[in-house]
């Protein structure tokens, strides 16, 4: 697997993952309280970064065919997930990834809650909201990091790559304190999907004992390949409107 | 108690199996029979690809007939 390659995945991946992080913190602390948002989100930082420290060298140990079979298989599952909702979202049959209206809905709740300090913290439901957001999108980055680099022997660059991600998206966020709604988060879903599903078909495989034809060059075959049926996909159901579609 | 580990079980069934459980159960059928084709010393990487042919469209089929 080429450096490029790793980068773009696990960049792309971790894009999509930080701009929802960033939709939840942005809408504790405009709607609550920002030295709790960002509190919450600093704790949340803090565990995944345990969880990086105790995980990685784990993992970087386990021998590569049994990890690429382990990995391989929940990234084709993964992969299939966000692939089948990109579908899905792209053919109408369920409604667009919309960071305004999620912003907006965060926002309601969030103003609805009683204020109650604990601690250090002025805002106790502002920092749980802005923690449990960025732990739970943080721990999705987590893993791409993980299986990515520990497939390809280089954690270093898929860690790199997700910190390029999130420094960035979190960067926009602070300076205009909005949703990211320029982002193209559902098109980065689906080449996101496409990617996960196509190393997982290859290093699931792999790991259960099978040898592509042209060996890694087979993903060059895998990927657009998967691109072209999932977008034959779109097209199909595109002429089948369904009434009661999927829509959250 | 009881209701917490209810909440981590359905926690980690959403994270890792999603919203459709054939697709997690046909991944794991194709790699299992992919470790039995390479075990018999023969071409082994098609069962994965075909089965991805074949569930995509299946869950895609399933999802819109029951609107999720």
């Amino acid at each position: 697997m080429g450096t490029g390659a790793l980068f773009i995945a696990v960049f792309l991946a971790c894009v999509v993952e930080a701009v929802e992080a960033t939709t939840i913190v942005l809408a504790a602390g405009t709607a609550r309280d920002w030295r709790s948002a960002t509190s919450g989100m600093a704790g949340a930082l803090a565990v995944l970064a345990i969880v990086v420290v105790a995980l990685g060298p784990a993992v970087s140990d386990v021998p590569l065919r049994g990890l690429r079979l382990f990995v391989g298989a929940l990234l084709l599952v993964f992969g299939l997930q966000w692939l089948r909702k990109a579908i899905l979202r792209a053919s109408g049959h369920k409604a667009l990834h919309d960071e305004d209206k999620i912003f907006a809905e965060q926002l309601a709740t969030a103003s609805a809650k009683a204020r109650r300090s604990a601690g250090l913290v002025p805002d106790w439901y502002g920092f749980t909201l802005s923690f449990k957001g960025v732990l739970l999108e943080g721990l999705e980055v987590v893993f791409i990091v993980l299986t990515f680099g520990a497939n390809a022997r280089d954690v270093g660059l898929a860690a790199v790559a997700a910190a390029c991600a999130v420094v960035l998206v979190a960067a926009v966020g602070v300076a205009i304190r909005a949703p990211l709604r320029r982002v193209p988060e559902n098109t980065m879903k689906f080449v996101v999907g496409i990617m996960l599903t196509a190393f997982g078909t290859f290093w699931g495989a792999e790991g259960a004992g099978a040898h592509w034809p042209g060996s890694d060059a087979a993903l060059l075959v895998l990927i657009p390949g998967i691109a072209v049926f999932a977008l034959a996909l779109v097209a199909v159901l595109r002429g089948n409107p369904a009434p009661a579609a999927e829509r959250s | 108690m009881g209701a917490r580990i209810r909440s981590f079980a359905a926690f980690w069934y959403d994270f890792v199996i999603g919203d459709d459980w054939l697709v997690a159960a046909g991944v794991v059928i194709s790699l299992a029979l992919t470790y039995a084709l390479s075990r018999a010393a023969v071409a082994a990487w098609w069962p994965v690809p075909l089965f991805l042919v074949l569930l995509l469209p299946v869950s895609l089929w399933r999802a819109t007939r029951r609107g999720g």
